[in-house]
This record gives C-alpha cells, structure tokens and sequence, in this order.
C-alpha cells in the first residue's frame, strides 16, 4: 500500500489551493427532459407503486421508477447504480429526500425493461438491491441517521431498526392501500440528527441513565466550565474528587435526579459516557406531519415510552408499528393522516385500539409545554 | 472468508428490503479480491472490521465509536468529522474512520459518470462505503484516515470541480426539494436558490462562526417534501398570492371518475366512487369552495393555500401564477429546549435571480447579525427567538407586524411597552405626583 499523491503538496498547501467553489451546478444532471420542462409541468400520476408519469405543457413525458435504498451504500452498488442509469436512463439518476433512487425515462417504452431489470437484481443473501415503490398512499422509505455504524452518542442502531422495520412493512412500500401517506423516521438518539420529531410515527434511540464520570480523566479532556454550562437542566456543577491512590482531581458532580439523559453534557465531555446496554432502547412517537394539507404541521407524540434494543430485529419494535399501522388502515377516512385520525377518534381510543399501554411516562413533564397537554375539560371518552 | 464472524448481523441478511449487512460484505469482497487493481489507501480489510465492530455493537448494545477530535482540511472548521474506534486493536482497519461530507449538487441529480468519478476517489483513498444521502442532505462518505484528508479534498476540488459539505456550528449544507425542475405544485426553483445561496454562502459553510448549526431548508410549495418546516432554522416554502387556475373540464373528469384521484395515490385499495363534496369541498380547511352546478368555484380570498384540493385533482387545479415564497424561523429537534416549528417571519418574499435574491438574502443576513451578537454557544435560532422574544426579530429584520405572525392574539395582558411606546416615557416625578395623592 504505497502513499499515492493527489498532487496535493503539504509543503506549500496554498499552492494552487482552490476552496469555496459549492457543489456542482445541477443543470448539469438534468436529463435532457427535465431541462426542457422545468417550471412547466402540468400534472403527475401514479401508474403503479413506484412507477410515476409526469406530463408536461409541451406534451413531453417523463417516467420514473423508484426504488428503496439502504442509505447506507457501498461504491461496488452505487457503481451498478450508475450501470443500470446507463443502461436505461441515458446515465441521468437521482435521490429522494428519502434515501430512494429514481431513474428516469422519457418514454413509456423504456419503462417496462427497466422495472424487469431492476427486480431481478439481488443481493448474495436474498434481499432486493433495488425493490420498487415508496409512493402515494403507502410507506416510503425511512430517514435515519448514523447509530452504532458511525456514531459516538446512539442509543440504538440506525441501519439495524431500520432494516427490521422496512422488512415488516415492505407490503406497504410496494401498495398503496393506507388512508394516506404514512411517513416513518428514525433517530438514534435524543439529538435527532434527522429531525423525526414531525413524522406519522418515529423510532427514537434513547438513554435512560445519567451519564458516568471518568474522574481520573475528566480534568484533562474537558473543559469543566463548558460541560456545566451544556445542561440544559443545570443537572452539573463542579466538584472535587478523591481518585482511590488519593490524588484530588477538579471533577464535576451529576445530580442525576434532574439528568434528562439528553447527552449534551457528552458531547461537551468525552468523559461523561452515557450509553448504557440495559439503559438504552426505543421511544416510539407517533402522530407527526410536515404538510400543510388539510391542517398545519404537527410534532408527533410519544406513545411507547421504551422498548429494549432487541438486536438484531427489534420484534418488539416492529410488532408494535404493525399493529399502530393496521388500526390506522383499517380505522381512519381517506386523506386522514395518522395523526389527524388520533386526535379526531381520541388518544385514550388509539391506546385501546392500538393495544399499547398507557402509562405515566407519556404524561408531559417538561418545562411549559408539559400544561399544554394535561386535559383541560371534561370532554373525554370512557 | 469473512474476517471475523457476524452471527447478529447475518441475521439482518434475509427479507425483502435492501440489507446494509450484505453490501457490505459484498465490498468487502470486491475490496479483497480487487479486480480493479485500487492502490488501495486505507487498510483494504476497513469494511471487514466496520462489519466486526458494529456486530461487537450487536452483542453489547452500545456503540464502538468515540469522540471525533479536531480532523479537517486547511482553511476549513467544517466538512470533516472525525471519528475513531474505542478497539482499535481488535478493528485496526477503522481504528482511524472519518467522515467527509461532499457537497450535494441541488434537487440531488446525478449523472452516472460523476459519481463513479466521486467513487474511485473513495474506493481507492477510503473506505468505499457511503450514506447516500445524510440526513442534512450532503453525500457522505463514511470511513477515512487523518493523511487522505487533504488528498480527498484535492480530488474533489481539482478534478470533480466540487467541494465538502457543512459541519459544526455553521450554515449545514443546504437542502431543497425536487421544485419545480419535475413537480407541478412548485411555486419556485428551489434548486436554482438552493444553489445560489449555498454558493453564496460558502464561507459561513465551511468557517465555524455562528452559536451552533445553521439550516436552510427550500420547500417548493405547503406540502413541504424536504421537512423545511420543522427540521430548518430558516425555512423557505413556496406559495402565491393570486388564484388557483381551475380546469372546469378535468374536474368533469374526476366526477365522472376517468381520472383518479390525488394522481392516483389511492390505487391500492377501493375507496368508492370520487365524492367531490365529501373529498374536495368538505375537507377544505377554510370552507372556501363550493358546486356552482357543473362549475367548482373558489373564493381565493378565503383560500389558505393547504395545497388539498390542488394534491387531490392535480389535472383540474394549478397554484396561482404570481408566486414567491415564505419565511419561517426556528425550527429545530427537542435538543435541548424542545422541538419547535418553524414560526412565520416573512409572509411572501419575491424570489428573482435576476437581482440575486436581494429579497431573501435581505432577511438571511439581519438574522444572522442578530443571532451572532446575541445567540449564547449552543443556542440555535429558535430558542433565541424564543428567550428574546417574537417582537425582537421583528425588529431586527424590519419587518412589520401582522395578524399572520400568530395563530391567536395573546391570552394574557403581560404586554411589555418600549420606554418610548409611552407618552412621556417612564420617567416622574413624584413630588409632582404628591402634591395630589397624601402619603
């Protein structure tokens, strides 16, 4: 394995040196009919799962065909990615926001080899490299952040939960048989990388113990004030410590009764460690939306407390987002998202209905917005 | 032969929905046997111990991963994050696994032979696996050691013609919708604004300079497929002023049931018959829309543009002509004063290349002044807005107050006058005062 030089010379790394030049313009990847029809599309329709039409003024066509993805991605599967846009799509591809791969024809001749095509391709341990749907009144794919494949402060897996889910609800990413578009999202921890906190249901990492103290090291890696200052609790003051060979370091001291587990006090201190086997697992939210259909967008609610992490498939996870899924496709009216169907039906006859225990921890706690959400009437339902 | 055994994760193998686990292995293999001859740059086994480390995660149910420490670029803070395996000994091949996030070009369009290029960068001098794409948008590249840095940078810049992403407390890369380059509900080109400010705005992206992150989102209409609303510290929506174009024919359509409704979202399931008073004028959310015999009509006036009616008969309804977008503020996860939505700064903002956004760059850059005086460290936008107050932001951008900015008046009478809101300000004298009210 020899050092092999860009041309990058460390010695004078001005020379040369361009920087601050963005991304490539994205005119670039037009496919030929996207350019010529931009800004003058005049309607879409759903041909099947997965398979999209869009017409323009001129009359032009373009099809696409969707596909599920990993997120996580080698350079071996995105260079036959690159083969099948090649092959079929005059080497034009694209991403969704939702971790899909489009590719675009612009005729409906072309589209029938490319579904065939895309179907047949497997991965050595079964599984489809590339299964086609994610559209309309079903599940698309799920937004999820790093977890244990990259990541210093997941309480979960990303890929992990991820997989198991998609694998439970892969019907419904190739149907469209929901009253409306169900969006799942997946953070692995508090910090929402990936922001799921406004998803028709989330699967949330998160931490149920106070972080540790690595006293021995704490002075020399941290800084002490800025750990304080990073809770947003004010659960940290400083403290001196006696380490057992009697030596006193400067240290901090946690009341762990006011800790939310939020880790920012690790981010802050690599010596405040707060993953925990026992400790970390699941919160299960529900009830989010970004649209602005119908009704303004909403943030979800918690409706599991916790589930352990069940590695490596997560049963009780995925148990428990089928049966919110099946009450939801067989309870709400059409155009009815998962949360609008909750509130209009009550949120004690979506615990029955969804078989999910109700229990103190789903009473709100925090700050202002905890009042917000006690009952202030006597409208309920027995 | 693996390099080390996955019993957990080769669980993960089976089932329909693509498997991590197998592509993995798959790259490790060509990584092995390297058909293509890659001088490889990192240890060639670096996917067979990301496999190993992250089944030792399986096993444990904690990650294996520490804190990043300082990695990057010269002349950068951002687009690289470090990372570094807590066992370094048993998984040397990412004892060292840094992240670079490459800028994204907008609408996220590729052309096949760009990322192949953006691939024998990788495969050769990382270690070939990749998110595609994070959750702010950026293509990230997963796994590299401290001396490809620079390298990698010089590849992309020099011969890609592109740049890394954001990271730390900058402006994030920003991320947009498809807009109007493939969906006829947007209101704006959101990838040619996405563009331009991202360009613009190189030097907060890539320098360390604000409180915490930054993020622009660009939605091309209400139904906000890229989550603007509630995941952006700036949020720009597109919408219109003006009315819904109606097609009187194609709405005839739909009643009559030769076009499906909604583009055909509900296939999988019979619905019944299309009700255009049930599905259509019942839903609308501001009951603005009626059956005026075989016509629809539209009291855009009254219309709050929930984009319902549009989404559900695409080929009767178009947004209006005269558009422009919307400003919200504030957005963010629960982390660390919970979640917040984005707020409604700027009701409709003109969206004109030709004079290079001078609109919307306008009320980008008094926020920031704002926010970089004021904001504490860690403090993103929307928990300044809201230990500062709405009125604040108002006043530092300008903009006047309007019913729009709220969805009720105030409950409560707490209203904090400004001295010189008061005639006579605060003022008195109370001597003046006594000669009228005995102690």
């Amino acid at each position: 394995m020899a050092f092999v030089s860009s041309g990058y010379n460390p010695a004078t790394p001005m020379e040369n040196r361009i920087t601050d030049i963005g991304p490539r313009h994205f005119e670039e990847f037009y496919p030929p009919v996207i350019k010529a029809n931009k800004g003058k599309w005049l309607y879409h329709e759903i041909i099947e799962p997965g398979v999209l039409v869009h017409v323009g003024e001129s009359g032009d066509e373009v099809y696409t065909v969707r596909c599920g993805g990993a997120r996580l991605m080698s350079g071996t599967l995105i260079r036959e990615i690159c083969d099948i846009a090649d092959k079929h799509c005059d080497g034009y591809l694209r991403f969704t926001t939702r971790n899909n791969i489009e590719f675009m024809v612009d005729s409906k001749d072309k589209v029938e080899a490319l579904k065939a095509d895309l179907k047949d391709r497997k991965f050595a341990g079964g599984s489809f490299k590339f299964p086609i749907g994610g559209t309309g009144a079903g599940i698309s794919n799920i937004v999820h952040t790093q977890g244990w494949i990259h990541c210093h402060t997941p309480a979960t897996d990303g890929s992990g939960t991820v997989k198991a889910t998609m694998d439970e609800m892969f019907t419904d990413f190739q149907d469209m048989r929901l009253p409306a578009k169900l969006r799942i999202a997946m953070a692995c921890c508090l910090n929402m990388c990936g922001a799921v906190h406004c998803s028709d249901i989330a699967i949330l990492g998160y931490h149920r113990k106070p972080p540790m103290i690595d006293h021995e090291y704490l002075d020399k890696q941290c800084e002490i004030p800025l750990a304080i200052a990073s809770c947003p609790t004010a659960a940290i003051k400083p403290a001196k410590h006696e380490l057992p060979d009697g030596t006193k370091v400067n240290s901090l001291a946690i009341n762990n009764e006011r800790c939310m587990y939020c880790g920012n006090c690790y981010t802050m201190c690599p010596s405040l460690p707060i993953s925990d086997t026992e400790g970390d697992g699941i919160v299960l939210m529900v009830g989010g939306k970004i649209s602005n259909r119908i009704n303004p967008p909403k943030f979800s609610k918690v409706v599991v407390a916790f589930i352990d992490n069940e590695m490596p498939r997560w049963p009780t996870m995925t148990q428990t987002i089928r049966r919110m899924v099946e009450a939801y496709a067989s309870d709400a009216r059409k155009y009815e998202r998962v949360g609008d169907w909750a509130e209009r039906i009550g949120w004690e006859r979506f615990f029955e209905k969804c078989e999910i225990e109700f229990t103190h921890h789903l009473i709100d706690d925090f700050r202002d917005h905890a009042y917000y959400t006690w009952r202030q009437s006597t409208q309920f339902k027995f | 032969m693996a390099k080390h055994e996955t019993p957990l994760l080769d669980q993960l193998e089976s089932g329909p929905w693509p498997s991590f686990v197998s592509d993995m292995k798959l790259e490790a293999e060509v990584r092995a046997k390297n058909e293509a001859g890659i001088e490889f740059q990192v240890p060639v086994d670096v996917v067979d111990d990301l496999l190993g480390v992250l089944e030792l995660s399986y096993v444990h149910g904690r990650t294996h991963w520490k804190h990043g420490g300082i990695v990057g670029v010269f002349g950068y803070g951002g687009g690289v994050i470090g990372r570094y395996c807590d066992q370094p000994e048993m998984f040397p091949g990412v004892a060292h696994f840094h992240t670079v996030r490459v800028a994204q070009p907008a609408g996220k369009y590729y052309k096949a032979d760009y990322l192949r290029q953006l691939m024998d960068i990788w495969q050769m001098r990382g270690s070939g696996m990749t998110n595609m794409h994070g959750s702010t948008g950026d293509i990230i590249f997963l796994g590299t050691r401290t001396e490809q840095l620079e390298e990698i940078f010089y590849e992309l810049t020099h011969n890609l013609n592109t740049d890394l992403g954001g990271s730390g407390s900058n402006l994030r890369t920003p991320a947009d919708c498809i807009g109007s380059s493939r969906c006829e509900f947007s209101c704006y080109d959101t990838n040619g604004l996405c563009h331009f400010l991202t360009n613009l705005y190189q030097d907060e992206l890539h320098r360390p300079a604000f409180p915490y992150k930054f993020k622009f989102k660009f939605d091309g209409c209400p139904n906000g497929c890229v989550a603007s609303i509630a995941r952006s510290d700036m949020s720009f929506i597109g919408t219109w002023k003006d009315d819904i174009r109606i097609d009187q024919e194609a709405v005839q359509a739909y009643i009559g049931g030769e076009i499906a409704p909604n583009g055909g979202a509900f296939k999988g399931r019979d619905w019944g018959a299309f009700d255009i008073q049930k599905e259509i004028i019942d839903l609308c959310p501001t009951e603005c829309m009626w059956m005026e015999g075989k016509e629809l009509k539209i009291d855009n006036k009254e219309c709050n543009r929930c984009m319902h009616c549009i989404n559900a008969m695409p080929r009767a309804l178009r947004v209006g002509k005269d558009t422009g977008l919307s400003i919200l503020v504030g957005a963010k996860a629960p982390i660390l004063d919970g979640q917040q939505m984005g707020s409604l700064l700027a009701p409709f903002v003109e969206v004109n290349p030709e004079d290079d956004y001078a609109a919307v760059t306008e009320v980008i850059e008094s926020i920031w002044d704002w926010w970089m005086e004021e904001g504490k460290n860690r403090e993103r936008l929307g928990e300044l807005i809201r230990r500062a107050g709405f009125q604040k932001m108002l006043e530092v951008t300008g903009i006047k107050a309007d019913a729009r900015h709220v969805s009720e008046p105030r409950c409560n009478p707490y209203i904090f006058w400004k001295e010189d809101e008061v005639p006579g300000g605060w003022e008195r004298d109370v001597k003046e005062y006594r000669k009228h009210h005995k102690r």
